[in-house]
Formats: structure tokens, sequence, C-alpha cells
């Protein structure tokens, strides 16, 4: 792999390993750098140091089982993968989720965003090179949303709290004033990034005009989520193909058009601001009434068929494809990742770029390992 | 003082001060250490050590013994030679820096006439060791911060000199204590804000701190030339770096801030110059702490931008400045006015490589879309 370049002197390139073992590369993602000096001529990324094959898993267990394997699949926004595997389930076994199920989903995922957005913004904070004091800002408030999570569903990470039907067992009586209080604190992390970094000079030397992709490269890597819509394309699953009750309230698609390192950064804050809205909203709406149908099978079994269902995870578009040969498991289960799609477009993002500015791109897309090898 | 600091022999005279530098730089250190932890701790939203002794007081002390018990590890294809003796070199400058601190009036471990440029000379030797622990880990992270390192260190030292020379100028002396001395009435900062700022910002480039921590940066080269060191040897890194921390605001404190003299004079003792120095260094090192906390890193080509494109003119301007006032024998005060434009100077020049459009590197890849136009 090593080249030569024709100089004046003769120059050798070097061949970088970056990972699996990297502060910087957010798990055990591993890429192999050929660096000029400090300019990154080629980028070979490496995958599948975390693959537990759990979509061949959830093929021998029961769907309410497989729950727990989609928690794993993308284990920093639990919510929104349960809501996919289960929506895939409901749609599939015809069943119809109550009102007030819905609704309290609904908050669940935007919570789920907001945790992992903030989660985001702590890991870039120290990609970018500052000691700490982003990180600890963006766990103080994440601390906050998964401190709920832990009160409503037992856990801090791997909720399983969605079933198909609806839910496992209704919200605690003090549900709403809480989620008022986790948005208060939110709001207060959000207003903090913002005086932290988003006005920053070295942050905003260090990320703006690093990592453009134009829209178009960007549908062609099949990207989605903040990442495409940071260059201008307005995919949101959510707008696309509403589900849960996404029509019914008032929301906005946030887009930027430079494409670039701080774009991403800003889509993901603005779009913080935009699940307090619709949080709000949610909790106005929010009626008493039943969280599971009333005729609901004690063994879940669906009748022959293939279902493709997607929902808006914070990282982009989790589908699950689900077939069904009848019985109560399913005979294929794949998962669509939103980050496995993004991370194809991280050679062409950093081929040029500098080494320094390769790992702030790779940070900028905000992968999760795990739903990447699955 | 040729007779010997304590009227003893030089021999035993010699042995003292060694001893003095030693010991008080390791204990500072330490300190230090302590220090910027619980500092950054509170920055941080959190509390810092706190288990180890009453306020966490004895945590530096227990990171040492730990580092002392380590084994110390050497990768097999390490140059023994390069890899062994680069902690030394990096530490052994810095302590030599110390001998002319001016901590108390007369008392400082020498008193040099050549003070600043045996300080310039000595403190710039450190990064050969930078540079040999980087070359001799046989690591690819610690040789790219190795050449960080020392890209960084002639970029930065320009600047750094002739901020210091334009004080030198002012003063007419080389010799730190006596520059000290010359601020009995105004301390430096007033007649050299710009040179101040410049001086801060190398200052911080020296010392490898944030934002300018590319040679070490956790993120990308997981600590550049430390990355192959532990036990003892790394902990000599991690002394060295704290000690500079130290001697760096006891200069700045000196040069620009009055040291021991302003704004009290030397009549007050001995034991209260001590304590001056020592709350003025202790001002500049928070400042240091609280740039660390906030701030991101700055990239290579950023930094040696900034470096040789807005600083080092900017000193060179007044280097210029300052011996237009001593020929010509203006009034001091045109030296403050001149300094306060040449800040509002750098602060906006500052702002506009900022918003400056940057060139973006082009892909070399042909996607599918540009392909098909």
């Amino acid at each position: 792999m090593v080249t030569e370049s024709a100089s004046e002197f003769e120059t050798q390139d070097l061949l970088l390993n970056v990972g699996p073992q990297h502060p910087s590369t957010h798990g055990v993602f591993r890429m192999v750098m050929q660096v000029d000096g400090e300019v990154v001529r080629e980028v070979i990324p490496y995958i599948g140091y975390l693959h537990r094959g759990a979509e061949k898993l959830c093929e021998t267990m029961d769907y309410r089982q497989g729950i727990g394997f989609m928690d794993r699949t993308e284990y920093l926004a639990a919510m929104n993968a349960e809501l996919s595997y289960v929506m895939a389930v409901e749609t599939l076994a015809e069943l119809e989720v109550p009102e007030r199920a819905q609704w309290i989903r609904m908050i669940l995922v935007e919570l789920n965003r907001l945790a992992s957005h903030l989660m985001f913004m702590g890991a870039f904070g120290v990609d970018v090179g500052v000691f700490g004091t982003p990180f600890i800002y963006a766990w103080r408030e994440r601390e906050a949303v998964i401190d709920l999570f832990e009160e409503i569903s037992g856990d801090r990470m791997m909720y399983a709290y969605l079933r198909p039907g609806g839910l496992a067992w209704d919200v605690p009586t003090n549900f709403v004033p809480r989620v008022r209080e986790v948005l208060t604190a939110v709001r207060q992390g959000i207003a903090d990034f913002d005086g932290l970094l988003t006005k920053n000079e070295i942050f905003i030397a260090r990320t703006k005009g690093v990592g453009v992709i134009s829209a178009a490269d960007a549908i062609d890597f099949g990207m989605s989520g903040p990442s495409i819509r940071a260059s201008g394309v307005p995919l949101d699953v959510r707008r696309e193909e509403p589900y849960l009750k996404y029509n019914d309230i008032n929301w906005n698609v946030i887009t930027r058009t430079e494409g670039d390192v701080y774009a991403r950064y800003l889509c993901r804050l603005d779009e913080m601001r935009e699940s307090v809205k619709i949080v709000e909203q949610c909790l106005e709406r929010l009626q008493p009434g039943a969280i599971m149908p009333e005729k609901m099978p004690r063994m879940l079994r669906t009748p022959p068929g293939e279902i493709y269902v997607r929902t808006e995870a914070p990282r982009g578009e989790f589908g699950v494809y689900l077939v069904s040969k009848g019985g109560n498991r399913p005979h294929r289960l794949k998962v669509r990742s939103a980050c496995l799609s993004n991370l194809q477009a991280l050679r062409h993002m950093t081929i040029g770029s500098y080494v320094a500015d390769a790992l702030i791109v790779l940070g900028s897309i905000d992968i999760v390992l795990s739903e990447v090898d699955r | 003082m040729p007779e010997g600091l304590f009227g003893l022999n030089p021999w035993l005279d010699g042995l003292i001060r060694l001893l003095m530098i030693v010991g008080l730089m390791t204990i500072t250190a330490m300190g230090l250490i302590y220090i910027e932890r619980k500092v950054l701790g509170r920055f941080h939203a959190r509390v810092g050590p706190q288990r180890t002794g009453p306020f966490g007081l004895l945590q530096s002390l227990a990171d040492a013994l730990k580092l002392i018990g380590k084994e110390d590890l050497r990768p097999r294809n390490a140059d023994p030679w390069t890899f062994e003796f680069g902690p030394y070199m990096v530490f052994v400058p810095i302590f030599l820096g110390f001998v002319v601190q001016p901590f108390m009036a007369g008392f400082s471990v020498r008193v040099l006439d050549l003070g600043i440029m045996y300080f310039v000379a000595v403190s710039s030797l450190s990064i050969i060791g930078w540079v040999m622990a980087g070359w001799g880990s046989d690591n690819r992270y610690a040789m790219i911060g190795g050449m960080r390192a020392a890209a960084q260190a002639i970029s930065y030292e320009l600047p750094f000199v002739l901020s210091l020379l334009s004080v030198s100028m002012l003063t007419g002396t080389l010799n730190i204590n006596e520059i000290v001395l010359s601020q009995w009435q105004v301390p430096n900062i007033v007649w050299q804000p710009l040179a101040f700022l410049i001086f801060f910002i190398a200052a911080l480039a020296e010392l490898n701190r944030p934002p300018f921590d590319i040679p070490i940066g956790e993120s990308e080269v997981v600590g550049g030339p430390f990355v192959e060191y532990s036990g003892i040897r790394w902990s000599m890194f991690f002394l060295g770096e704290y000690a500079s921390l130290f001697i760096m605001s006891v200069l700045i404190s000196a040069l620009f801030l009055g040291g021991y003299e302003w704004p009290f004079g030397t009549q007050l003792g001995i034991g209260f110059q001590f304590l001056l120095t020592v709350v003025k260094a202790a001002m500049i090192i928070f400042l240091i702490i609280w740039v660390r906390a906030s701030v991101p890193r700055l990239r290579i080509d950023q930094l040696m931008g900034y470096a040789w494109k807005i600083l080092l003119p900017l000193s060179l301007l007044q280097v210029l400045v300052n011996g237009f006032v001593l020929v010509y024998d203006l009034p001091r005060i045109v030296l403050t006015i001149a300094g306060i434009g040449g800040v509002i100077l750098l602060v906006s020049l500052t702002e506009r490589a900022i918003r400056l459009p940057r060139v973006t590197h082009q892909s070399s890849l042909v996607t599918q879309s540009e392909a098909a136009s």
C-alpha cells in the first residue's frame, strides 16, 4: 500500500492505523489512513468488530423477545429502534395501537432523540479537542433523560418498553410533570452548547468548510438523517411517510445548505429545539386511556407476508424488513442501518483533508458501531 | 553573588541550590497537577479528586507512587538510546530554566546578566527531547506527534523571542531581575499590551497547552510522543509539563506584571515578595487552565499560519515601534496607544482569518452523480 510520489525528494506515504481502539473512533471502528505528512491520501474503513448476528438471533425467538435485540442494535436511541421493529410487527399482525400509547411512544422517541443528540454534542466536543467540558455538560443533561427512562421502563439503556400493540405497562402517574422537568434541563443544555461551541472562533475555524458533501453525492451514498439534511435535502421520514401522530402536530424539518461539519452540528442543535417543541405539544394532547389493544392474543402470530417499515431515528432512517411465513417468529429480519449508509460517505469526505479533519468528519456523521455491524 | 548564597563554600552552595531546584520544582509540579485537576473539575461541573487525603490533596502523591511502581516498558523495536534519553532531554532543560526565575529581590538561584537569552536558549532545548521521544518510540502516532511538536516549536519561538526582545528594549537590559526592578512604578503590560498578548499566546504554544496541544492531541494522535511511555519515564514528561507551566507563569508575571516589585516595592520583605510572585503566577496559571477548559484544538496548518502570518509580523511591528520611540525619545504613552492599536489589529486579523472562505479539499473520488454529468 505504500506508494511513492514523484517529487524532488523521494518520499513515501505513511500508513496510519486508526482504531479499533482509538479515542475518536466512537467504538470499534477501524480505518487505515494513507497519509502524506498531515494530508490524508486514502482511507480504507474496516467494520465488523461488533458483529453479533442480532438479525439472525431474532429469527430464533418470538416477536416479543426480538425487542431486546433492537435495543442492543442501536443502544443510544433504543426507543427509536424498538419503534421500527414493533411497528413492523404491528403492521404485519394488523394490530391497532391505542391513542394514548401512540402519544407516549412519540414522547419517548423524541426524548430519546434528545438524549442521542446530546451524546453527539459531547463526543463531538471531545473530537474537536475541548478537554471534557462539553462532554460532561452533555452527560449532565442526558442523565436527566436517562433517569426518566429508568423510572418508566426500569432500565437506563436497554428499555424493552414498547410492545407490539402498545406499551409494556402504563407510565407512572407523575409522568407529565417529570417530562416537563427534563425538558427544562435539556433547554438549558442546548443554551449551554450554544454558548460553549456554536460561536467559538476556533470551533468555527475547525468545522466550517470541512468534510463538505454535496446534496447529489449525499443522495448517491444513501445518507439520511441530519447528515443529509445538512446538505440541503429535506429528507425526514417523519414528514415523508408520517407515522404515529406526526401529522397532527406542528413541527419543521431542519435543513442547512452548506453540507459541512459545522452544518451537521447546527442541524442537530436545531433538531433538538424542534424535538422539545414536539414533546411539549404531545404532552398537551396526552389523554388517559388504554395502552394495549383490547383483543390482544396470548401468543402473537403473524400471517405470512413481508413488510418494510422505516422511522426517523436520530441518525437517520432506521428501517426494519420483516419476512414472516406464519407462526410466532420472523422468518427473516433485516435492519436497514442509517449509520452504515452514512459511513459510506466517509471516504469521499475525508480524502484530501488533514488527519485531524478526518477524525472530526467521522465524529460529525455520528456513528454507532453496534448499529453498523449489528 | 560569588561568595555563595548561604555563606558556605561554593561546592556546598552549588549542591544546595541544585537540591532547591529539584525539590521545589517537583513539589510545585505535583501541587499544580492537583490544582489543575481540581479547577478543571469545577469547570466541568464535577468535584475533582476528593478521596485521597483531605480535599484530595494527596492525589498527586498517590499518582506518583503508582507511576513509580509501574513497569518501565520499552517497545522491542524502539531505539533504546533515543527512547530512554528522550524524557531527560525534556526534563532537564525545563529545570535549567528555573535558574534565572526571579522570586524575590536578589534571591533567584543565579542572577544572570543575560538572563532572558539564557532562558530562551535553555527552554527551546526541550523540544529535542520531544522529537527524540517521537522518533525513538517506533510508533507512527508518536512520530507524527514529534514532528508536529518540532514544527510548532520552530514557528512559535520567533514571536516568543521577539516579544521578549521588545520588553528588554524598553528596559534596556536582558537581566530579568533588573527588568522586574524597572517596573517599580508601572508594570510593563501598560506599555506593551500587544507584546504581552503575543507572549501569552506563544507561551501557550511553547507549553503545548490547548488550543495548541496539537503534538499530544488526545483525539488525533493519542498522546503523541508519549504514547509508548509508561511508569517513571512517562511521569517525567508529566512533571516537566507542569514545571514549565509554573516557570512560564512566573516569567510572564516578572516581565509584564511587575513580578515582586509592583505595586508595593521591595521594602516589604522577602516573604511578601515571594507571595506576590506566586499570586501573580497563580493568576496566569488559572487563566491558562480556563483556556484549556473552553477552547477546541487548532489544526496544524491553522496553527502554523497563525504564527507566521499574524503573530510574527505583529511582533516585528512591536519591535519597530519600540525602536522609534526609543530613538526619537517620544513619550511612553505613545507605546501604550500603539500597543492598544496593535491588540485591536491582532483581534480583528484573527477574526478575519476565521471568516475567510476556506479552501475545501476536493475529493479525488468520482461519484455517480459526477460520472453521470
